[in-house]
């Protein structure tokens, strides 16, 4: 299921504008790995390289390799759908679609790709939901609309609708920056759950939830305001927060920087 | 800090002298009671002149009485809310009487025999007939109208909104706005220029393809703002899921949308129905039942009203017929107009709360 992801000379453009550049990191398959640092420092752009969501944007445009499991992402013939198949995400704001119920929004992922047994679709919808810890809060009421849920069990059912289609690595955009520190615990317990299944890559601007939640984290940082974001380092969560290997790396967690 | 800073416990500031609540209305009747004074003594015969000098007395006494009573800044605020109650009235009268005329005209003749028979042997200045005709060549000129705008208006939408890039998008919305200005006369000798290059007879399908033209950019307008309002957030939750861009907007954005954009066809719809020019031009009326808009000529009811008055020599019983019409129209608009907000409100996104 997980599968390895490795980035190499990686850099992403907005226009002429270059957002980060010349970025490297392996991401271990069945681990959580968090990106840190600044907002505009290009976490985010970075992310969504993983699964061609960067392009999706207008004029944006990527350089380098992004191997899943020795293949590549930006290879020629690669079908951006087929990527964002296997690279699930989950965003900032809860986002389920306001025109289907509970249910529909978990199956959307299947039904809207077509290929699926009617047998098989509510299995997988009470599997989903209860991978994403929300099926005893739905459960009887799957064909109410999902905007009708709380913001926490919103995100949940988003997670449950990204995993529903058995993705391979699963990326987060700052999940719980809308949420209560309740959903927030929430959410970072099932993180814990779920990285037994998936590769999880997850953007924070908390870095006491990226200390809890990753075995491995990324700090990124820019030199300049317009200038682009580049990976400062990337090191096990623990020697991150205790002795990382680059000052600014350490000016940034303790609360130290300019 | 002296304790002399404080001052002594005068009247409170927060508070002021207030107008009674009934205040407005009773400014309001004693405008018009003034109103009617001046008018019966300085013999004035118009009652639009009553209303107009009661309006501005309002005005006048609202902000005058609440300047002495609340101030100057209650005043201006007083002053302006009349304004915009005045204003109100204003656009409200004309409709109502316009309702009420087309009503109370309307109903001498309008009954099931008017609506089940057309004119075929009745002649113009005689009692009798009905708008069966009209109300079939209307109904079918902008149905097929419809049927040819609404499906393309809507793709050029999705195309402008969703994939539109560069100087094409920019192009199609610029002569989308341009078109939005054509007048229905010129779109209707733009068909009749066609028409008389190929040498045909008028025919209901004509009249369509001009309503089509004027129709088009309306829908296109209208489902382009109904689709900007769908939020990124889900075409891109839909992607991320690796759903393709063409099924993400066939099964998440329109879907989103539907309720706004049947709202905007709708109202379109109610546009073109009562266009006159281009169906003069190219459909040409016709007092007898022809319900084949491909061949031959046909009627419709904003020209059949047209043509019960001109054709009449002031016949009371065309007249009776014009306005009868007339409510049959107005009454069609309006049902448009009731199922589009239905739809609308059917269609609405949920909140499930």
């Amino acid at each position: 299921m997980a599968k390895r992801i490795d980035v190499s000379g990686l850099t992403a453009y907005y226009g002429s504008h270059k957002a980060i550049e010349d970025i490297s990191m392996t991401v271990e398959p069945r681990s959580v790995t968090a990106f840190i640092g600044p907002s505009g420092c290009g976490k985010s752009t970075f992310l969504r390289t993983l699964n061609r969501m960067h392009e999706v944007t207008s004029g944006g445009r990527v350089e380098g390799k992004v191997l899943l499991d020795d293949e590549d992402l930006y290879g020629s013939g690669i079908d951006p759908v087929s990527v964002r198949r296997e690279v699930g995400m989950v965003f900032q704001r809860p986002n389920p679609f306001p025109t289907m119920s509970i249910f529909d929004n978990v199956a959307a992922g299947l039904r809207l790709n077509g290929n699926y047994k009617k047998s098989e679709l509510s299995d997988v919808v009470e599997k989903s939901l209860k991978g994403a810890n929300l099926w005893n809060e739905v459960k009887d009421r799957l064909n109410k609309p999902g905007s009708g849920l709380s913001g926490g069990q919103q995100q949940r059912l988003c997670i449950a609708r990204a995993i529903a289609v058995e993705p391979n690595v699963l990326l987060m955009d700052e999940p719980c920056s809308a949420l209560d520190p309740i959903s927030t615990l929430a959410i970072e317990d099932l993180i814990g759950e779920l990285k037994e299944r998936f590769t999880i890559v997850i953007v924070t601007h908390n870095m006491q939830q990226a200390a809890r939640v990753s075995d491995r984290t990324a700090f990124f940082n820019l030199s300049a305001v317009g200038q682009p974001g580049k990976l400062i380092e990337i090191d096990d969560t623990e020697r991150i927060f205790s002795n990382p290997s680059v000052q600014a790396t350490e000016d940034y967690i303790s609360g130290r920087f300019g | 800090m002296s304790t002399a800073t404080v001052t002594p416990k005068g009247p409170s500031t927060l508070r002021g002298a207030r107008l009674p609540k009934w205040s407005p209305y009773a400014i309001a009747a004693g405008s018009i009671a003034v109103a009617i004074g001046i008018g019966v003594v300085g013999g004035l015969h118009s009652r639009v002149q009553w209303g107009l000098i009661a309006a501005i007395l309002y005005v006048v006494a609202s902000y005058a009485i609440a300047t002495m009573v609340e101030g100057k800044r209650q005043a201006k605020d007083r002053m302006v809310t009349s304004l915009v109650w005045v204003a109100f009235l204003l656009a409200v009268i004309p409709l109502a009487s316009l309702v009420w005329s087309t009503v109370a005209r309307g109903v001498k003749v309008l009954d099931l025999y008017f609506l089940t028979h057309s004119m075929g042997v009745v002649a113009d200045t005689e009692p009798g007939g009905g708008i069966y005709h009209a109300i079939l060549g209307t109904l079918e000129q902008v149905g097929l109208a419809t049927v040819i705008a609404a499906p393309i208006g809507v793709l050029t939408a999705i195309y402008l909104v969703e994939y539109g890039r560069g100087n094409l998008s920019k192009a199609i919305t610029f002569f989308v706005d341009v078109m939005t200005g054509i007048p229905s006369i010129v779109a209707g000798l733009f068909i009749l220029s066609l028409m008389l290059i190929f040498e045909m007879q008028p025919f209901g399908f004509a009249g369509s393809l001009a309503l089509a033209i004027l129709m088009m950019p309306v829908v296109v307008r209208s489902t382009e703002e109904m689709l900007k309002l769908v939020p990124n957030e889900l075409r891109e939750a839909s992607l991320a899921l690796g759903v393709p861009k063409w099924r993400t907007i066939l099964k998440v954005v329109l879907p989103t949308s539907l309720g706004g954009i049947t709202t905007g066809i709708m109202l379109s719809i109610a546009r073109i129905t009562g266009e006159t020019a281009p169906v003069l031009l190219l459909v040409w009326g016709n007092p007898l039942i022809n319900a084949n808009p491909f061949e031959g000529a046909q009627a419709s009811l904003p020209l059949y009203i047209y043509q019960q008055y001109a054709n009449s020599a002031g016949s009371g019983a065309a007249y009776d017929r014009a306005w009868a019409a007339s409510l049959t129209l107005i009454a069609f608009v309006m049902l448009l107009n009731l199922v589009a907000r239905g739809i609308a409100r059917w269609k609405a996104p949920s909140t499930g709360r």
